[in-house]
């Protein structure tokens, strides 16, 4: 993971000032030069946004080819991670160039873009539950359809989920990655004046949340379903590679012994999740050893999530040259076309988990049906990030020809 | 090596008594008629005993059982459709010669930490050789934190345990059309957890409803407003809990007798 290129932000001129700027002002870091757009990065973040799409909606078929049922990390990680690579790459660029006033403005627009995001999923998600709540009287489940009871108080539960303390299930993501961006411009103004000390600040945070028990607070009750002070290490991790970590770390990346760890975490991460799938298995686990692990938390990103993040995305980077051949082919087309809008994407895959969830109560079907609205979400994905892409390159084009930086944002920054 | 060989025996045992009293049950039980819900053998074999349960049965001492548990341990207004009331038929069926004492507590809206806090009287007053502890829906609706609930679990059955009873957990129900709006996974993971650290066997009702759901047994997803659904899902619970007891319990070869 060497570099990735903003695609509409830098006209050479700009690029070439900037790299000039670089080179005399922030020596702490280092940003790469502007060359081809590291489709990489699109197409695990394409990649992610489908796992997270087909994880939300009920098991089916398709959920047996998500990475969360061969280890113990999942596509959370992988979105957060390249979250944080692409924002500190894209707004990296905007504090060095128009400094620290700039950047922050430009990454609190991007901020408000995630939060109407939010609001609007959360629209949709309460006329689901409504809708659910008025159709739905089943005895077995009494119990369950307690749950509606906040349609009781909506004045104050929709006041609470515009704080974002009142998140329904599948929808952590988004505020998660708010507060994160919330807190960009200081990572980065630190990252500009000692990366790795910046990283260090993040993994002490990280340890003392766990020492401590730090959480945010939601509404009614309960707490934050991804930790942001847990979080935020893949986040920073992710702006630290961006930054030039990835390349300081580039020999230890290539070494034959991180591989055969990695190969072996993954291995053994593998047959644990085994024991997940296949009870029978489970027997054969050391007891000790499943006392020590248990439970993989979630919610503060356990260690052993992290260190299976890693251990993908160094295989990830050793095994995939960024000038691979296959990432220009149709077939992973559809993948970095998702990839590359990613906002937009990551919601419409929560509507359409929701809408797959109505239509599976609606219809009741078998296991095909089930796949076969997986599959339809995915090529609505693809279909809607086609289409974003026309607009941006086709029809946006003629209407404004110099403003193309305004876009910037949308375009290579955040979600 | 040796656990692995006990297990094999067990899942054997499981799955000869899973064929066995079912089909046995089918005929003196006129209520609801039986749906086809087998389970498969691992899900309802534990590698963990209740040996109070069967120290009762084999002395031939009555047994007590104790259910305490949320809304989803009844089913409003119809109490003796309730799994509680069916698990004690099948017990009495699997043995005709003993007496089984079956109370239930409910605790609406109480979470395991507020019921924990109560148990120690609850197994005072009632003095039972054996707690079914059904929990975790409560705290899953209301975002309880994990850890929490964890904490609350271990002390219920570090309480249960010292007053001397045998305890059976008893998971959340699997409920896919509260999916986008209950998170289970924690409260399942955790509910594990604790019945490993414990040796107390944990009766997997999520998996076992789940299982039923997608081999098309029950429509999980239906609207239906009737009971009639929940009376037939309780009445396959209660029957796989029974199972589940006897097998924990090593009490196969008595009921055979």
């Amino acid at each position: 993971m060497s570099s990735i290129a903003d695609p509409i932000a830098g006209s050479p001129v700009a690029d070439a000032k900037a790299e000039a700027k670089v080179a005399a002002a922030a020596p702490a870091i280092t940003l790469p030069a502007t060359g081809e757009r590291e489709l990489r990065l699109d197409l695990f973040r394409g990649l992610a946004l489908w796992l997270i799409f087909i994880d939300h909606l009920p098991t089916n078929l398709l959920t047996w080819l998500t990475i969360r049922n061969y280890g113990f990390s999942d596509a959370t990680e992988i979105f957060i991670f390249i979250s944080g690579y692409t924002a500190a790459f894209v707004y990296g660029r905007a504090m060095l160039e128009g400094g620290f006033v700039i950047a922050t403005a430009r990454i609190l627009r991007r901020v408000w873009q995630i939060y109407v995001a939010h609001v609007f999923l959360f629209t949709i998600f309460l006329a689901e539950i409504s809708y659910v709540a008025t159709s739905f009287e089943n005895p077995l489940y009494s119990e369950e359809m307690g749950i509606m009871d906040f349609l009781k108080q909506p004045d104050v539960t929709i006041v609470q989920a515009l704080l974002l303390r009142f998140r329904p299930v599948n929808m952590d993501v988004l505020p998660l990655y708010i507060v994160l961006m919330l807190f960009l411009p200081l990572i980065l103004w630190l990252m500009k004046w000692k990366p790795d000390v910046t990283l260090g600040l993040s993994v002490l945070l990280y340890a003392l949340t766990w020492q401590f028990d730090l959480y945010l607070s939601a509404y009614p009750n309960g707490f934050w379903a991804f930790n942001p002070f847990a979080w935020q290490l893949l986040f920073v991790f992710g702006a630290w590679c961006a930054l030039g970590g990835a390349r300081r770390m580039s020999r230890i990346l290539s070494s034959n012994i991180t591989m055969w760890i990695c190969i072996a975490y993954l291995v053994a991460a593998f047959f644990v999740t085994l024991t997940w799938y296949v009870p029978q298995l489970g027997h054969i686990m050391p007891k000790v050893i499943e006392q020590w692990m248990y439970p993989i938390n979630k919610t503060d990103l356990d260690v052993l999530r992290f260190a299976h993040f890693l251990a993908l995305a160094a295989l990830t980077v050793r095994f995939l040259p960024r000038d691979w051949p296959g990432l220009k082919s149709r077939w992973l087309r559809p993948l970095i076309l998702c990839g590359q809008h990613s906002l937009e994407i990551f919601c419409l895959g929560v509507f359409l988990a929701f809408a797959g969830h109505f239509v599976l109560a609606e219809v009741s079907g078998g296991a095909a049906l089930h796949a076969l609205i997986s599959v339809c979400g995915i090529l609505i994905m693809w279909g809607m990030a086609w289409i974003i892409s026309w607009y941006k390159h086709s029809a946006d084009k003629g209407a404004s020809k110099k403003g193309a930086t305004g876009n910037a944002d949308l375009a290579g920054g955040g979600a | 090596m040796k656990s692995a060989r006990t297990m094999l025996g067990l899942m054997l045992l499981a799955a000869t008594l899973a064929a066995a009293p079912a089909r046995a049950g089918d005929t003196p039980e006129p209520a609801p008629p039986a749906p086809p819900c087998d389970v498969p053998a691992y899900l309802l074999a534990s590698e963990s005993s209740l040996p109070k349960v069967t120290d009762a049965v084999k002395a031939n001492q009555p047994l007590n059982v104790l259910v305490v548990g949320s809304r989803s341990s009844t089913i409003p207004g119809n109490e003796a459709s309730a799994y509680p009331a069916t698990l004690q038929a099948a017990l009495k069926e699997a043995f005709p010669a003993a007496t089984i004492d079956l109370s239930v507590e409910l605790q609406a809206k109480s979470t395991a930490e507020e019921t924990a806090g109560a148990l120690v009287k609850l197994v005072e007053a009632k003095k039972p050789t054996l707690v079914i502890w059904q929990t975790g829906t409560v705290d899953a609706m209301r975002a309880v934190d994990p850890d929490d609930f964890r904490t609350a679990i271990n002390e219920g059955v570090v309480a249960l345990r010292g007053a001397g009873a045998d305890v059976v957990l008893v998971n959340l129900q699997y409920s896919p059309r509260t999916e986008t709006m209950i998170s289970a996974p924690p409260y399942l993971d955790n509910i594990k957890v604790v019945a490993q650290q414990h040796d107390v066997p944990l009766f997997d009702r999520f998996a076992i409803m789940k299982q039923w759901s997608d081999a098309g047994y029950f429509d999980l997803f239906s609207t239906a407003h009737g009971v009639d659904l929940a009376k037939k899902v309780h009445a396959c619970l209660g029957r796989a809990l029974a199972k589940f007891v006897i097998d924990a319990a090593h009490l196969g070869s008595v009921q055979q007798n």
